[in-house]
């Protein structure tokens, strides 16, 4: 089965007597933005915390392309290809924009146990970090510390540090988070053309932007998916409408 | 080897245990509420005893040294609440150490110049002094009885305290949501001042009625404030109850396989390198113990984070 | 060059300047505070990449300049006693050769480094500093408790060991052995610094989070800096223990550990040459003030504190101004 690059199969946790996922299943195919909506304590960050390896499930499992990575650790699973952004940046705000990328490049291609030579001065992790930077439009405030970037910039970089690993799944956490109606403009596109290097799973408040990106929507309240579709499946679903579109509205 | 021996031994362990619980409550406390790691805890233990020391050689009264060791306790607590630890609340616990540590440095030396470097002796009251006649006709010292009495009525009494009284609810609350708190209209850095002075007293206290047994000198806090660590360490940072049962483990443990260690060895061994190899193993028990609860349970045994 | 790099140069010059004033003048003394001087700051070069790179506030330190410390003790009090160190299951000699007693000290630390790093990474934050402060203590009193090597009195040794080439009993030749290892040490921490690792370890420290998204282990980069950092201490701990000829728990108490931070602190957390100028600092007020009042720690508590509240920074950085500087 090598349709689906990322998916999870019946996943579980509880958190007392909260059930935060309950026998989740969705997947990611190849060139696809799925987006994952549902209002706040529906369990989004919970199934994302599983997917991404921070949480365990109780039960279920996660798999990348066709391997179980149940039970791998974060940095395990980023290593087999899993890039993802955080909802509030995470970034090493005392380090530079171009440190930063180049982190992602080190982290993708093998291992750090380099005490040496210095970082900057690898030709191969440079051009890998420089070239995501470009990307995102990020090229000309590499030698800038991160504490001084602007959050729309930082959230670009967020995603540029991303880019840096090659990964074979995005997994991006509101990645439009805080920013204006420009910047969502240019993040929605630039999200639209990386599809077609890797699948994005999407977890976005940001209706405008999901009804623009997303190939499918899945809809999460209390911990279940509640519906799985395309936009306009969505959009014309009665339980949709009740359990999401009409409580927040 | 005799149910006597064991039976005192056993008695010794709990001994050291409360007074441990003592240094161990208020620095848990503090933590808990605060979150402030408090170097300087061992330095308010020395205060006690210094204190009692002091007021014991001028009046002779055991009771009124230990007034004195609880007042000069939380007065200094609460000296340095306001002066330093205050500053230090939203600081990273690199600043909290090193400031900590600066006091250690400031009490330490400040006792020296003081009191000079000899060290100073508290007695034993009369009425307590002499051995007791247990059940089964175990001869056991006195004074160490009441000492574990002691310690069981003030660990009591803090549960009580953090349990039913309105301090104690403040207190629960600080330690949840610092904000909540301020919001009810309660005044926080009262509260932390007296959170802390309560702590220092505590210390004060375990520092003057150690110090009966003990020689009363510069630098006797530390040692325990770093067995009350291991203490935190095994009970889990913020619990009063996981520093009661540590304290009790730690001081169990530390008598215990000191004193039999030697002897299981001396079943395999000869007498004088099992003695030499027990007591050096004896004196790493405790820590043995404390690794151990760390692979097992890495916030301690009753800590609040999974 | 920044100010940062002028005032380094300044150091460095100065301990080249004031030892070879120090023989010219025939100041013995002066040679002997000086090495003291570079070894404290070779103790916190070691401490500074675990707590400056990695934000591991570790109050153990001591351990390492206490194993270094016996490492060179047990090795040399059996070589000037003519025993062995064990005969079974094979024999081991005692030597005064500095290179093996290193290496002693080198393999041992990054052993013990590993273990308690193993045991205390498993968490973070005030249990990190409760943890290594107690194995601190659980080898201060395992050394007190070890009568085969002095127990509580420590061991003396008569005769500084030897370092092919040199004449290790002339206080200025030992000086610029401890020098030469320092200025190695402190270009190394430079190198580090830049490298994918240093990167990588100075990520943990910030933001563990993004380094574990990016496929590195924070805790297994936290671990590895533990290790170089508790190597670099022991080693110093060796240099410490040849220069006094002596060694004793003390070289493993907690207040040592708290000196060794204070070094950090004094200088500037983070900074390359921190520990140099934090070290050069402590030696020159435990002599001058030390000279005054018998009491000087009060005042060492006062400076302390002072750093903390008002300038956190350290020297370097009130000489520097506040951020190291980023090429």
């Amino acid at each position: 089965m090598t349709e689906t690059i990322l998916a999870t199969y019946g996943i579980t946790k509880s958190f007392g007597a909260l059930k935060a996922s309950n026998d989740i299943s969705i997947d990611l195919r190849p060139g696809e933005i799925h987006a994952i909506i549902g209002p706040n304590g529906a369990g989004k960050s919970t199934l994302i915390g599983q997917i991404c390896g921070s949480l365990a499930p109780d039960a279920g499992r996660v798999e990348l392309m066709g391997q179980d990575v149940t039970t791998l650790s974060t940095d395990q699973r980023a290593r087999a290809g899993l890039g993802r952004t955080f909802q509030i940046s995470a970034l090493a705000m005392e380090d530079t924009v171009l440190e930063n990328a180049t982190l992602g490049a080190m982290g993708a291609s093998g291992r750090p146990w380099r005490f040496w030579s210095a970082a900057l001065g690898d030709r191969s992790l440079r051009a890998r970090a420089e070239a995501a930077l470009e990307r995102v439009g990020l090229a000309d405030h590499k030698t800038k510390r991160c504490a001084d970037l602007s959050h729309g910039q930082r959230r670009q970089l967020e995603v540029a540090v991303a880019l840096t690993l090659e990964p074979k799944a995005f997994v991006m956490d509101e990645p439009m988070a805080g920013l204006g109606a420009e910047g969502s403009k240019n993040l929605t596109g630039f999200l639209d053309s990386l599809r077609q290097e890797a699948p994005i799973l999407l977890v976005e408040h940001d209706m405008d932007a999901v009804f623009a990106l997303a190939d499918r929507i899945s809809v999460l309240v209390y911990g279940e998916v509640i519906a799985t579709g395309s936009v306009d499946q969505i959009r014309s679903d009665p339980r949709v409408r009740e359990a999401y579109l009409g409580e927040s509205a | 080897m005799s149910t006597i021996l064991i039976i005192e031994q056993v008695l010794n362990g709990l001994q050291s245990g409360v007074m441990l619980f003592l240094m161990a409550a208020g620095l848990t406390l503090i933590f808990g509420v605060m979150g402030l790691i408090n170097l300087a805890h061992g330095s308010l233990y020395m205060v006690g005893a210094f204190a009692a020391a002091a007021v014991a050689g001028v009046t002779g009264s055991f009771v009124l040294a230990l007034i004195a060791a609880l007042a000069a306790a939380a007065l200094a607590g609460a000296v340095i609440e306001v002066a330093v630890i205050r500053r230090l609340y939203d600081s990273d616990h690199l600043d909290q150490v090193l400031a900590t540590f600066a006091l250690i440095l400031i009490f330490s030396e400040g006792t020296r110049w003081v009191f000079g470097s000899f060290p100073l002796f508290l007695d034993i009251p009369d009425a307590l002094s002499g051995p007791v006649t247990l059940p089964g006709g175990i001869q056991y010292p006195l004074y160490r009885l009441a000492l574990i009495g002691v310690g069981l009525l003030v660990a009591f009494g803090l549960w009580l305290l953090i349990e039913r009284t309105r301090i104690g609810i403040q207190i629960r609350a600080g330690e949840n949501d610092r904000e909540m708190i301020a919001a009810l209209g309660v005044d926080i850095s009262k509260l932390y001042t007296l959170v802390f002075a309560l702590g220092a007293a505590l210390a004060g206290l375990a520092g003057a009625l150690v110090g009966a047994i003990q020689s009363v000198q510069v630098g006797m806090g530390e040692p325990v404030l770093i067995l009350a660590f291991v203490v935190i360490v095994i009970g889990g940072i913020g619990s009063i109850k996981g520093a009661f049962i540590g304290a009790l483990l730690v001081g169990l443990t530390d008598t215990l396989v000191g004193i039999f260690l030697p002897e299981v060895l001396k079943l395999f061994m000869d007498a004088a390198p099992a003695t030499s190899a027990g007591s050096s193993i004896a004196s790493m028990s405790i820590y043995i113990l404390m690794s151990l609860v760390l692979i097992w349970r890495p916030s301690g045994l009753f800590g609040a984070r999974a | 060059m920044s100010r940062e790099t002028l005032f380094n140069a300044a150091l460095l010059l100065g301990l080249i300047a004031v030892p070879a004033w120090a023989v010219m003048t025939d100041e013995p003394f002066t040679i002997t505070l000086a090495t003291r001087a570079v070894i404290l700051a070779l103790a916190a070069a070691g401490l500074n990449i675990a707590l400056g790179i990695g934000g591991l506030v570790s109050l153990g330190h001591a351990v390492f300049f206490g194993i270094g410390g016996y490492a060179m003790g047990i090795l040399a009090h059996h070589a000037q006693s003519y025993t062995p160190l064990m005969e079974w299951p094979f024999l081991i000699e005692g030597t005064k050769f500095m290179p093996l007693i290193w290496l002693l000290a080198i393999v041992v630390s990054a052993l013990v480094a590993l273990v308690i790093g193993i045991l205390s990474l498993r968490t973070t934050g005030a249990y990190f500093i409760m943890i290594t402060l107690a194995f601190g203590q659980m080898f201060y009193y395992f050394a007190i408790s070890w009568s085969t090597y002095g127990g509580e009195d420590g061991m003396s040794i008569y005769v500084r060991n030897d370092f092919p080439g040199l004449n290790t009993l002339a206080p200025i030749q030992f000086y610029g052995l401890c020098l030469a290892i320092l200025v190695v040490v402190l270009v190394f921490s430079a190198r580090l610094r830049r490298s994918p690792f240093g990167l990588a370890l100075n990520a943990a420290r910030q933001v563990p989070a993004r380094v574990e998204a990016v496929g590195m282990d924070p805790m297994r980069l936290k671990l590895v800096a533990f290790v170089i950092s508790g190597v670099i201490t022991g080693l110093a701990g060796a240099l410490f223990a040849d220069l006094n000829r002596f060694v004793s728990p003390t070289m493993f108490s907690w207040q040592f550990s708290g000196e060794i931070m204070i070094l950090v602190i004094l200088g500037g957390v983070g900074r390359l040459f921190g520990p140099v100028a934090g070290a050069v600092t402590f030696v020159a007020l435990e002599h001058f003030l030390g000279g005054i009042t018998e009491f000087w720690h009060i005042f060492l508590g006062l400076i302390l504190l002072a750093v903390v509240l008002f300038a956190r920074g350290g020297i370097t950085g009130l000489v520097a101004g506040k951020e190291a500087t980023h090429d």
